[in-house]
C-alpha cells in the first residue's frame, strides 16, 4: 500500500498543509441570512456588473480569488496551481472567471462536493512535494443554476418542501506548504453511491447515503469516532438530508447528533427566507467553510472540524432519461 | 453504508422522512386564484360584449387581453410570485400559458434572438402545443366521421 494511504480510502499527510488564507463572497439573499456578519463581501447586484448570469458567476469567482490573494498578501505568480470548479456545463464559471489569472489551472467537477474535492487534491499536491501554494475554489450562482437545471427565473412554478435553494456564493482557500493553522491532516475520498433516488427536488435524500458511506469509512480508516471532532459539517444535505444522515449513521453505530451541522441549514433561515429545505450548490459549503468555519478555527473556538461536502452527480439530461441520482461525498479533516 | 437497506426500502424510508406539500392549502389557493383569473376574464367578456363587439370577437379579445396581462406581469417579475402562491390556479389559465412562453424568452435572450429567444421560447409550452394541436386534430377527425 502507498505510504500515505490509510485504510480503504483515506490519506494522512506527513506535513499537513496550512490553510494560509481564505475568502468568501456571497449574494444579497445569503447576506441577509444567519451568517450575514461573517462573509468578506456581500454583492447586492446579482449580475455583478455583467451582462449574463454566467458572466456574473465568473466575475464572482474572480473577485473571491482576488480577495483571498489580497488577504494572504500574495500575487498570482506566487501560486503554483489553482483547482476550480462550478455547476455550469463544461465548468464555464471557473474557465472564464480565471482565464486571465495566469495560474496553472485544473478544472474539477464534483457538483456540490467540489470544495472538498479541490481541497483534497490541493493538499495532496502540496504534501507530495509538487507545489508550495495552491488555490482551491468553487462557486455557484442561483440564477445560472436555475437556468441550467430547472426553469426560467420568471416561470411561475412551485417548489416542493424538499427542494433546496442554490446559493449565490464563492469560497476560495489558499493552501500552503508552510503557514498558520488550521491544517489539513486527513482526507477521505468518497465513492459514488446511488440508492435509487430519482427526485431531483430531493437531493438531500439522494446525497445522504454518500455522506454516510464516506464518514463511516473515515472513522474506520483513521480509528476516530464522532466525539474526536468539535464540529462535523456536511456540505448541503439540507434539512431533509440532515435528518436522514443522522438516522442512517445511528444504524451504523455512530451518534453525531450533538456536534453535527449542515452548511445548507446554516446559510439560510428556511422559515423567514423561504428556502424550503435549505441551501445547496458548490458555493454553499465553500462560502460557509471560508466565512465561518476557518475563521472560528483561527480564533480557537473550533479545534477539530470534519468537513464533508456532498454532491449530486446528475445532469438535466440524465434526469429527463429517468436515471437515478448518483452522489458523492469527500471528507477533509481540519485541525489546529 | 448499511447493506441491509435495499433501494426499495430506502425509497420508502425517504418518502416517510420527506415533508409533503400542503395539498389542502395549495388546492384551496389554486381553486380561488384560478377562479379569480377566470372571473377577470368574464369581466372583460362582458365589457367587450357591452361595446357591441359580438360573442365571437369578444371571446378572441378576452384571450388576447389575458395573454397580454400574463406577459406583462411576467416582464415585471410578478407572475412567478403570483404562481408561487396560486400554483395550478396560475398555471392552467391562459395567463399561465403566456408566462410559460415569455419567461424562457426573457431568460435565454442572452443567447441571442435566433438561438436564444426564438429557439428556447417554446421549451415549456412546446409540448402543450404539440399534443394540444395533435389531439384536437384527432378529435376533429373522429367528429368528422361519426357525425
Amino acid at each position: 500500500m502507498a505510504l500515505k494511504r490509510l485504510g480503504t480510502q483515506s490519506v494522512k499527510f506527513d506535513i499537513p498543509p496550512s490553510v494560509y488564507a481564505e475568502a468568501s463572497i456571497v449574494g444579497k439573499k445569503e447576506g441577509e441570512g444567519p451568517l450575514r456578519g461573517y462573509f468578506d463581501k456581500i454583492e447586492s447586484d446579482p449580475y455583478l456588473g455583467q451582462s449574463t448570469w454566467e458572466k456574473a458567476e465568473s466575475e464572482l469567482m474572480l473577485r473571491t480569488v482576488n480577495e483571498a490573494l489580497k488577504k494572504g498578501s500574495l500575487s498570482p505568480h506566487q501560486i503554483d496551481f489553482i483547482f476550480a470548479g462550478d455547476l455550469l456545463n463544461q465548468s464555464i464559471g471557473s474557465n472564464y472567471g480565471l482565464r486571465d489569472m495566469e495560474i496553472p489551472f485544473f478544472g474539477v467537477f464534483g457538483a456540490c462536493s467540489t470544495m472538498a474535492e479541490t481541497l483534497s487534491l490541493g493538499a495532496m499536491l502540496i504534501d507530495g512535494g509538487f507545489a508550495e501554494k495552491v488555490i482551491c475554489t468553487t462557486s455557484s450562482h442561483f440564477c445560472s443554476a436555475e437556468k441550467q437545471f430547472r426553469y426560467p427565473l420568471e416561470y411561475s412554478g412551485q417548489r416542493p418542501p424538499t427542494a433546496q435553494w442554490t446559493v449565490t456564493g464563492c469560497g476560495a482557500v489558499i493552501l500552503s506548504k508552510e503557514g498558520i493553522a488550521p491544517y489539513i491532516t486527513h482526507v477521505t475520498v468518497g465513492k459514488i453511491k446511488d440508492l435509487g433516488i430519482k427526485d431531483a427536488t430531493n437531493m438531500g435524500a439522494a446525497m445522504a447515503p454518500a455522506f454516510v458511506e464516506t464518514i463511516t469509512s473515515h472513522f474506520k480508516d483513521t480509528n476516530r469516532d464522532p466525539s474526536y471532532y468539535d464540529l462535523i459539517l456536511s456540505g448541503d444535505l439540507g434539512s431533509v438530508g440532515k435528518s436522514i444522515a443522522i438516522d442512517l449513521l445511528k444504524q451504523e453505530g455512530y451518534d453525531i447528533s450533538s456536534n453535527y451541522d449542515d452548511c445548507g441549514c446554516m446559510i439560510f433561515d428556511n422559515k423567514t427566507q423561504d428556502t424550503h429545505a435549505g441551501g445547496s450548490g458548490c458555493g454553499c459549503s465553500a462560502s460557509v467553510l471560508c466565512a465561518y468555519v476557518i475563521p472560528k478555527m483561527r480564533l480557537g473556538e473550533l479545534k477539530r472540524v470534519l468537513f464533508i461536502a456532498t454532491g449530486a452527480l446528475m445532469s438535466p439530461t440524465s434526469t429527463q432519461q429517468g436515471e437515478s441520482i448518483p452522489s458523492i461525498a469527500h471528507a477533509v479533516a481540519l485541525e489546529t | 453504508m448499511n447493506p441491509k437497506m435495499t433501494k426499495e426500502e430506502y425509497k420508502k424510508y425517504v418518502d416517510k422522512k420527506s415533508p409533503n406539500s400542503p395539498i389542502l392549502k395549495n388546492t384551496i389557493k389554486a381553486f380561488l386564484g384560478g377562479g379569480l383569473i377566470c372571473a377577470i376574464g368574464q369581466m372583460f367578456l362582458n365589457f367587450y360584449k357591452s361595446k357591441g363587439l359580438g360573442m365571437e370577437n369578444s371571446f378572441g379579445l378576452v384571450s388576447i387581453t389575458l395573454i397580454f396581462i400574463g406577459a406583462l406581469l411576467t416582464g415585471f417579475n410578478l407572475y412567478d410570485k403570483i404562481g408561487k402562491h396560486l400554483g395550478a390556479g396560475a398555471l392552467v389559465p391562459i395567463t399561465g400559458f403566456s408566462n410559460s412562453i415569455v419567461s424562457p424568452a426573457m431568460e435565454f435572450k442572452s443567447e441571442g434572438f435566433v438561438l436564444g429567444v426564438g429557439a428556447k421560447m417554446f421549451v415549456i409550452a412546446g409540448p402543450v402545443l404539440v399534443y394540444g394541436i395533435t389531439s384536437s386534430v384527432i378529435a376533429g377527425l373522429i367528429y368528422y366521421f361519426i357525425r
